[in-house]
């Protein structure tokens, strides 16, 4: 029915002469005229009910073009809609931001003029926020060079049939991976890089009595142990009230996504692991679901279960030491963390005896898996899921749900409502607490998803206490979709393809999405026959739901700030990518 | 009532700890320092203290495993090495993150390669194990190894020397692989044998 219901949007003849469809090989969706982006996407929101944006990305087509992807989704579930915008590539680009429509895009936008050049007008914001203020060039772009820049494309020639290779300290003589633009001069270089930042928290003073009072300005991190890595916010504080609040990012930036465009597709492989580091197994998952669509190939039925039973134990793992760090965050000091650590040691045996490591898994390959499980590893699943790890949630249900510390410290504390969660683009978790059951398992079913019996958790308040639960309601469905998954996983072969070192991709684009642990997770990629991707992007949920971080915490006191960027839960490998 | 909830807490720790004792008692100075014993305390059973003390205990890895790659050779009975790499490069290419690279063999006399790597340089710092090298090999010459303890103070760029172990050490920390990539030699070259005899009849 969804289908249906989705191919009745002809935007072509709602806005005769603004949108065109895109008719390019292998492509799909909409093209919007620039200046009318506004006013279409308005449409799309209201008439036609696509509420989310999903995912905002930059496509450099060199030498002509630039283009901006748009993807937004019906809450009520369904496949998406991608429309487009192209832009001559000729600076200054500029394309008008869709953030009063949609500001779940503020983040994305800014992360596209960082590392595209593309200026978005009417934007609140923009300002670089992966690279630092002050980088040279936007690093995305096809002629844009790395330092120690060698060939477009791996594989290198250097390394194979040259043989010689020399490594980075050699090459430079400072011994460092430093590159500086023509002509610069260090005795002119002024570093105020921060005073863009601090010009758009609101700074203010009060007289009240006679008595002037200014705003302080704290720096939560980037080296504080409650931003779980290096993140860092820049406060403003009225006493121990939040007034205005700015998270800064890219400490561990190091442009996955050029890497991505180096690299050929199987090589991408290991370094989607990097990214959400707990949830290697989902994030294989999202890359292959993408290049499997454009290679249009099938997964064999064992495989598909092996990525759900996998995928499954990831997402369990990842709320459990959600849960433990949360009360590391509250400050009962490791003990629950290190309870939860157990678990997930278990989970991590399982993953390394199947896939060979236990954190960067590498499992999967296109149409299937690389290994099938060795002899004795279902058994040991089977004791996890329907013995240990039900009696464990209930263990952490009972001592923690009713615990006075965590109910002073959680309850009530509001993260965000419905209507926000979806404006901001929050999806996951945090998106299900606040009473929108949107779980893309359910809204758009992939893989073998479909055939289980699950709930999608679902908790009304949007409070940090429902936040904390849904992650055991999730815990709990989760095992139901092992536990089905582990009777019903039939013999077979694990891959319908060949292995093969180079596949043949056919050009066009393709997004695939999952319900990764965090929130969901896309991959856009674009191939142009060759064997590596043009595009490669990762549409990353902690990112994203890291948008509407200020809003989250304005209002709230600063101890609640750690507790909020707790349930957010965001990893750095991928929010900075 | 407050205070109720500390109180549990407590409980739970104080649980774990009488858990330990007790798991100890029933395993009666097995629990440790032997391999039951750790296989014991990382299964689903284990009760009370989980942690294994590395180094002087260490967690046994499965067969997957895979670390830092090495090359094979066979010892051939005259105590010959037999380096199995051809130098065809397809881990070099393969390899994410280009940490491979060889140097190929010319024949002096008429210039051309020989499929035998003149140099072959891993550098193990780079690596990031994702075992495509081993996958992809057509010749099983390139082996994801199981020592993981290669610290050291400087850059650690493997060369053949370092790299080359014997296919004895490849059998015995992946027996299944081994036996399996064993078979598969076995039947490709009775299949060569085969063709070979039916070319030479016809």
């Amino acid at each position: 029915m969804a289908t249906l219901v989705s191919e009745m949007v002809d935007l072509a003849s709602r806005f005769p002469g603004v949108v065109s469809a895109d008719t390019r090989p292998g492509y799909s969706g909409w093209m919007v005229n620039k200046d009318n982006l506004v006013e279409v996407a308005t449409a799309l929101r209201d008439e036609f009910g696509f509420e989310l944006l999903s995912n905002v990305c930059g496509v450099d087509y060199f030498p002509d073009k630039m283009e901006v992807v748009y993807e937004a989704y019906r809450t009520t579930g369904g496949p998406g809609l991608r429309f487009k915008v192209q832009v001559a590539r000729l600076d200054p680009m500029e394309v008008p931001s869709v953030t009063p429509v949609w500001p779940g895009a503020e983040f994305q936008e800014r992360e596209i003029w960082d590392l595209y050049g593309i200026r978005f007008t009417n934007h609140p914001d923009l300002r670089r926020i992966l690279m630092w203020e002050g980088f040279a060039g936007h690093p995305l772009r096809k002629d844009w060079h790395e330092p120690f820049y060698e060939e477009d494309n791996k594989p290198l020639d250097s390394r194979w049939p040259r043989g010689k290779y020399a490594s980075a300290e050699e090459k430079n003589i400072y011994k460092d991976n430093l590159q500086f633009p023509q002509n610069f001069d260090p005795q002119e270089v002024r570093i105020d890089g921060e005073a863009p930042l601090y010009d758009t928290l609101q700074k203010y003073t009060t007289i009240d009595a006679g008595i002037k009072t200014d705003r302080v300005i704290v720096n939560m991190g980037p080296q504080h142990p409650s931003t779980h890595g290096v993140f860092r916010a820049a406060v403003v504080l009225d006493g121990e009230t939040i007034v205005s609040l700015k998270p800064v990012m890219g400490y561990l930036h190091r442009n996955h996504e050029k890497i991505g465009e180096r690299n050929t597709f199987l090589q991408n492989m290991p370094y989607t692991d990097r990214l959400d580091y707990f949830n290697s197994m989902s994030n294989n998952w999202g890359y292959s679901l993408a290049v499997e669509k454009l290679m249009n190939i099938k997964v064999p039925e064992r495989a598909e279960y092996l990525r759900v039973i996998m995928a499954e134990l990831s997402r369990i793992q990842n709320h459990l030491i959600l849960i433990g760090m949360l009360l590391n965050d509250l400050g009962a000091f490791f003990t629950p963390a290190l309870y939860a650590f157990e678990e997930r040691e278990l989970i991590l045996d399982i993953f390394e005896a199947a896939s060979g490591a236990r954190m960067m898994c590498n499992y999967h390959r296109f149409g299937g898996v690389s290994r099938d499980l060795p002899a004795g590893v279902l058994e040991k699943i089977k004791g996890l899921v329907d013995e240990r790890l039900p009696r464990k949630a209930d263990e952490f249900d009972r001592f923690l749900s009713e615990n006075e510390v965590l109910l002073a410290r959680l309850k009530g504390v509001k993260v965000i409502d419905a209507d926000d969660a979806v404006r901001y683009s929050i999806t996951g978790p945090v998106l299900r607490a606040s009473g929108v059951p949107y779980d893309v398992r359910r809204a758009q079913p992939y893989g073998i998803y479909d055939r289980f019996d699950f709930d999608v958790a679902l908790r009304h308040n949007g409070d940090l206490y429902d936040n904390y639960l849904i992650r055991l309601d999730e815990i709990r469905q989760s095992i139901r979709i092992v536990q089905q998954a582990v009777k019903q996983i039939p013999e077979g072969p694990i891959n319908s393809q060949k292995p093969a070192y180079q596949v043949r991709v056919p050009a066009g684009e393709a997004y695939g999405r999952i319900e990764a642990p965090k929130g969901e997770l896309g991959f856009y990629v674009v191939s142009t026959g060759k064997p590596n991707p043009w595009r490669y992007h990762v549409r990353a949920p902690s990112f994203v739901n890291i948008t509407a971080l200020e809003k989250m915490c304005v209002g709230t006191k600063i101890a609640d700030f750690v507790a909020i960027l707790g349930v957010i839960d965001i990893v750095l490998g991928e929010l900075d990518r | 009532m407050y205070g109720k909830g500390i109180i549990k807490g407590l409980g739970v720790t104080l649980k774990r700890f009488v858990d330990t004792y007790l798991d100890d008692i029933a395993w009666w100075g097995r629990r440790y320092y032997n391999p039951e014993g750790i296989a014991h305390r990382s299964s689903k059973d284990a009760r009370g203290v989980f942690t294994v003390q590395y180094p002087e205990e260490k967690l046994p890895v499965p067969e997957e495993f895979r670390y830092v790659p090495f090359l094979v050779y066979d010892e051939k009975p005259d105590g010959k090495k037999e380096i199995r790499c051809t130098s065809c490069g397809i881990c070099a290419k393969v390899c994410p993150p280009q940490c491979i690279w060889i140097v190929r063999t010319n024949d002096p006399q008429t210039g051309r390669p020989v499929p035998e790597p003149a140099e072959f340089y891993i550098d193990a710092d780079i690596c990031m194990n994702c075992g495509f090298c081993a996958e992809y090999c057509p010749f099983d010459a390139i082996i994801m190894d199981h020592d993981y303890e290669i610290a050291s103070y400087q850059r650690n760029v493997f060369n053949m020397e370092k790299l080359l172990k014997p296919a004895s050490y490849y059998k015995s920390i992946r027996p299944l692989n081994y036996a399996l990539n064993e078979e598969a030699r076995k039947a490709k070259e009775a299949a060569r044998a085969a063709r070979a005899e039916a070319a030479g009849r016809s």
